[in-house]
């Protein structure tokens, strides 16, 4: 199992590296290195994880990586049942994006580069996931964020991106400032960072010590995984190429976040209160960013914001304890989220690269698979009955429900309402009323290639039997449940009986009614582009301006910031500091100036300085 | 057999250099650069090889020469390394080989330029093998000395002309102009070894045994008293260098106006010196002084890496950017050194050599900027990363590791040395140094992204990617920031052997 395991990683790192180095002389066959690089990681990955099932599970380590006294961190690894699915998923739908690629990035000049970038994420990522400590943790995920600055700002000749790409950056920075904290605080405290030695030694540390750690971890969760409130940069992520915006800031990095917190599982439980922080703000978030989702007219912003959600309700479950749920929800929201945004993408390469809802319309006769798999997708993230949505988000709401915290339960389950709504919403806008682009961009419009399509219909697959095939609840929990069962404690949660029955019936109506609500307002007569960007109440501006965060973060941070910056470093250092260090300068010119004049060169004036002081010296001696 | 003089051939290979150039290569650049490359290569080979022959378990100090000078007084010329010095050596050796290829295409003076550049090198090379405090402070004023020439015949004024409300300050001071900078680094410098002459002479008047030799010296142990002014006078002398805050003002303009491998050479390496001779001399053998005076070091530290990081934040001239970046990123390592731990002064000496040479290479990928622009002022240009992508992937590695991103050597000196403040008696020097990386992602990336992304600034024509021995100093630097970053136990081992008796010597 050994050799599988470290070929995960080195296959696409492998690939990146080539063509980094020979990107120019490889050109427009940079797939031919990129693709099988990420199938051979995806055979690697079917390969461990078949391993796992059999119940076998892998540590080993590379090279010590940093030896500093008392610290020692190696470049290690583990393998277990949760770090067997993550790869699964990173490398699968991985592989998947990466063969759509070839088809969106066609005539692209930084094909190779693109490429490179993209195998390098597939590598940062799979070596977090694979990480058996949290400062290797911590090195990828940096590394998987420096994809992501790369990749958003990939066309970087588009101030738009070139700026998406730093605010992701340095948004991510303010969270890590956090994770650094409680990575260093950590090891001062259990002496190692070793997972299963620092979870060995959970029950040990203080309450109020663990909180803090647990909480400085999640902050770092809050910025990686873009909830409040560091989500603001997920949203202008979507400057990057669509594939982009799929695999990193759906699928999996922006996943992150949950994986660490579940991975910290022991921690978090120790602390309690951190549990519940991590609760009420993924719940929070889901509703939040949820709102936002309904109003706004770029296609690829809807699904940010519904990305921002739907990881909202990932935190909530893992935040109540109910690990294997929230895990199972990060899985299928993988696949149906992921099949959103490419088929998002196929619609704008149909368009000629237009974003914008306003100017879709009509699209479903004339790209018949996009249209029904992306209809997959929506009743996959809305949660129709079925799809793969419906059984992890249930799953979220019963265990919320029965963790007895009703306040959060009717905030998801709001959630739930508002996701089927902005879902079908988003449906309804581009495939299915009138068509409202010009007549010319309409003339165009044309099908992706098989290479776009067939990933999508594989991810559409995926939404529908996931569900069905590990997702059903039993006796003993689901199968997905089962098979995590060595990494989380067991969540008691009430399979059947009248109250899980009376939950499931009232999500299948909530989805049922936001189905509706859209179906009224944007299907039974034709929507005018005018009324959907142009807000007229206060709370339709509210919304659609993302209830000003950024221009509240921009006021209250950035600005004074650069402004104190100015003024330290004009006035501070160049007026104060060097101010007083030239005016020592120029004192000691002027006294040399003025002592100057005492030489006069006239030899009397020197025969009478002599005397003064010959003078002063025997009246000095004779005075004492 | 009597052993090779290693130490002695690092240190005076580069001067036998400056005297062949100065006796045999004029009007022949090409022999200059040709000399030049081949005394700063023998160096740097022979720092390879005591890096990798350096016994790690003997530890201590190795490949000793010692040479009496003058008896009565306890002169000698006394060579050793320790892990400590050793990576500093090794520093040095790749930042004068790389400075001597930026500066290739020099086209004034040459001769004189390299014959100076080489006699700084072995002034350098001289601190950091010096066992005898007396021979050391000979080496010292050779380092600093040269550096006034340098600036003030082949430096460059900046094009910033002030404006806004504080520009009164700016045309008070003339800050911007290479005579102006030559002579407030020299005089800040000069002004700073007072303070070192008379600690030294301190020490050796109290010292008992008539001797200026380094390791008698640690041996014989001072009185409190002693200890608390002279380390202050270490602090205050060596930290003038070093870039602490508020007696950091010389850098930014020194090193804004100096030629291209003069900037690499003070910033990557001569700074170094003061940090080291914080360490060796004032930790080394003042150590009570040291548990005295670490609140102050350490609070004054991070006060470095916040504002220099913010002033870094303000700047429109590229140069002064990176300048002021050095004044924050010397915080740390003055900060590791201020926790008086373990990781803390691992941290603070692979910092040393991490910052070194990441602003080795952010100066040489100014200076070729500069040359192909023919500017440095960051708003003008835009864009850039299309014709010049090599560049642009230098510059980004080496934000990348001033910014901490693991992997890369800035990376592991800045967590050591987080990890020694949680440590120190002071664990709230953690936050603001946090932050530091934090304000330095801000201006690195909106550095980065003004000049390199966005759309192309239509000022500039026909600029053209770095070329011929220009790629040799990028490649070099680049390569040996990534290979610390994923390797750093090759470096950290050699310096915690040295780090230890240190902290012994502390305890005890």
């Amino acid at each position: 199992m050994s050799t599988s395991v470290w070929l995960i990683p080195a296959f696409p790192l492998a690939g990146a590296l080539v063509n980094a180095i020979f990107g120019r002389a490889i050109g427009r066959r940079a797939h031919w290195v990129a693709v099988p690089a990420t199938a051979a990681a995806f055979v690697a990955a079917c390969v461990t994880f078949s391993g796992v099932v059999r119940g076998a599970t892998y540590t080993g380590q590379l090279y010590p990586w940093i030896v500093a006294g008392a610290l020692k961190a190696g470049v290690s690894v583990q393998v277990d049942q949760l770090a067997a699915v993550m790869l699964l998923v990173v490398t699968g739908v991985g592989f998947l994006i990466h063969v759509y690629s070839i088809g969106y990035m066609q005539s692209d000049p930084g094909y190779a580069r693109f490429f490179s970038y993209l195998n390098l994420f597939v590598f940062s990522m799979t070596m977090l996931v694979l990480a058996s400590n949290y400062l290797l943790l911590y090195v990828f995920w940096e590394a998987v964020g420096l994809c992501s600055y790369l990749l958003i700002g990939f066309w970087y000749q588009r101030p738009a991106a070139a700026q998406a790409g730093k605010k992701a950056f340095i948004v991510n920075r303010v969270g890590d400032f956090g994770f650094g904290l409680g990575v260093i605080w950590l090891w001062t405290v259990a002496g190692t960072l070793q997972y299963a030695e620092v979870f060995a030694r959970a029950g040990t540390l203080g309450r109020a010590t663990a909180t803090g750690i647990a909480l400085l971890l999640f902050m770092g969760a809050c910025g990686k995984s873009a909830q409040l409130p560091l989500h603001t940069w997920l949203p202008d992520a979507m400057e990057g190429p669509t594939p982009v915006s799929a695999l990193i800031h759906a699928a999996t990095m922006v996943t992150a976040g949950v994986y660490m917190v579940a991975r910290s599982h022991a921690l978090f439980e120790r602390s309690g209160v951190a549990l519940e922080v991590v609760a009420w703000v993924g719940g929070v978030t889901a509703i939040f960013a949820a709102t936002i989702a309904l109003v706004q007219t770029d296609i690829k912003r809807v699904l940010a914001y519904s990305t921002i959600s739907q990881l909202g309700y990932m935190f909530a479950a893992v935040g109540v304890g109910a690990y294997t749920a929230g895990i199972f929800h990060l899985v299928t929201h993988a696949f149906f989220k992921a099949l959103l945004f490419l088929g998002a993408g196929s619609i704008i390469h149909a368009l000629g690269g237009e974003q914008d809802l306003r100017k879709m319309g009509g699209l479903a006769p004339r790209m018949v698979p996009t249209a029904v798999t992306m209809t997959i997708g929506a009743a996959g993230l809305a949660g129709v009955p079925g799809f793969a949505g419906f059984f992890s988000k249930d799953e979220i709401l019963a265990a919320i429900y029965d963790g007895g915290s009703l306040g959060l339960w009717s905030l998801l389950l709001l959630g739930a309402f508002l996701t089927s709504v902005y879902a079908f919403r988003l449906l309804f806008l581009a495939f299915y009323c009138a068509p409202r682009m010009s007549p010319e961009a309409a003339h165009h419009v044309h099908e992706s290639p098989t290479v776009m399509t067939v990933p999508l219909m594989v991810l559409a697959a995926l939404t529908v039997v996931t569900g069905f095939a590990i997702g059903i609840p039993s006796g003993e929990g689901t199968l997905f449940a089962q098979f995590l069962a060595p990494v989380f404690p067991p969540h008691e949660v009430e399979h059947g009986g009248f109250g899980a029955y009376a939950l499931l019936l009232l999500s299948v109506i909530v989805v049922a009614a936001g189905f509706l609500l859209a179906w009224l307002l944007y299907a039974t007569r034709p929507v005018a582009p005018e009324d959907l960007g142009r807000p007229r109440t206060p709370i339709h501006a509210l919304l659609f301006n993302a209830y000003y965060v950024d221009r509240m973060y921009d006021a209250v941070i950035v600005r004074p910031l650069f402004a104190l910056s100015v003024l330290l470093a004009r006035g501070f250092d160049a007026g104060v500091l060097d101010g007083a260090v030239n005016a020592v300068g120029r004192a000691v010119v002027a006294w040399a100036q003025g002592l100057r004049r005492v030489q006069t060169g006239y030899v009397v004036n020197y025969a009478l300085t002599m005397l003064l002081g010959v003078v002063a010296l025997v009246g000095f001696l004779l005075s004492r | 057999m009597t052993p090779v003089p290693v130490l002695s051939i690092i240190t005076w290979a580069p001067f036998g250099g400056a005297l062949l150039i100065m006796f045999t290569a004029r009007h022949r650049p090409l022999a200059v650069r040709l000399i030049a490359a081949v005394s700063t290569g023998i160096s740097t080979a022979c720092s390879l090889w005591i890096f990798f022959t350096y016994d790690r378990d003997a530890a201590g100090f190795q490949f000793y020469e010692k040479l009496s000078l003058v008896p009565p007084l306890g002169i000698a010329y006394e060579l050793g390394v320790d892990g400590m010095s050793l990576l500093m050596v090794l520093l040095t050796s790749v930042i004068i080989l790389a400075g001597v290829f930026a500066s290739w295409t020099l086209t004034v003076r040459s001769q004189e330029f390299y014959a100076l550049l080489l006699a700084l090198v072995t002034g350098v090379y001289g601190v950091f093998v010096s066992l005898d405090l007396f021979i050391l402070f000979l080496f010292y004023e050779l380092a600093v000395l040269p550096m006034y020439l340098l600036i003030g015949i082949w430096g460059s004024t900046a094009e910033v002309r002030p404006r806004g409300i504080f520009a009164w300050a700016y045309r008070a001071t003339g800050v911007g102009t290479k005579e102006y900078a030559a002579m407030k680094l020299t005089l800040y410098l000069l002004f700073g070894s007072a303070f070192i002459l008379v600690g030294i002479f301190a020490l050796y008047v109290n010292g008992g045994n008539a001797s200026f030799s380094f390791l008698e010296a640690e041996a014989a142990g001072f009185d409190p008293i002693v200890q608390r002014w002279v380390f202050l006078a270490f602090y205050v002398g060596f930290g003038i260098l070093a870039g602490i805050w508020p007696l950091h003002t010389w850098s930014p303009d020194g090193h804004a106006s100096a030629p291209t491998a003069v900037s690499m050479l003070h910033a990557g390496v001569l700074m170094k010196l003061g940090a080291y001779g914080v360490v060796r001399l004032g930790i080394g053998l003042l150590p009570d002084g040291a548990i005295e005076w670490a609140f102050l070091v350490g609070t004054i530290a991070c006060i470095n890496i916040v504002y220099g990081a913010l002033a870094a934040m303000a700047q429109t001239d590229l140069k002064y950017v990176i300048a002021y970046s050095s004044v924050s990123h010397m915080g740390f390592v003055m900060l590791g050194a201020a926790t008086l731990t373990e990781p803390g002064l691992d941290g603070s000496v692979f910092q040393m050599f991490a910052h070194g040479i990441m602003t080795g290479l952010f100066f040489a990928l100014v200076g070729l900027v500069y040359e192909k622009a023919h500017s440095r002022e960051i708003f003008r240009m835009g864009g850039f990363g299309r014709t010049m992508p090599g560049i642009a992937t230098a510059f980004t590695i080496a934000g990348l590791s001033s910014l901490g991103l693991p992997a890369t050597a800035g990376f592991v000196g800045e967590f050591l040395t987080f990890l020694g403040a949680w440590r120190s008696a002071h664990p709230w020097w953690l936050v603001p140094a946090v932050a530091g990386t934090l304000l330095t992602a801000v201006y690195i990336l909106r550095v980065t992204r003004q000049i390199f992304w966005g759309p192309e600034s239509r000022e500039f024509h026909r600029l053209s990617d770095a070329s011929g021995p220009e790629w040799v100093a990028l490649a070099i630097l680049s390569f040996v920031l990534v290979v610390f970053g994923m390797l750093p136990a090759v470096a950290v081992g050699p310096v915690d052997t040295a780090v230890v008796p240190l902290l012994l010597r502390l305890i005890r």
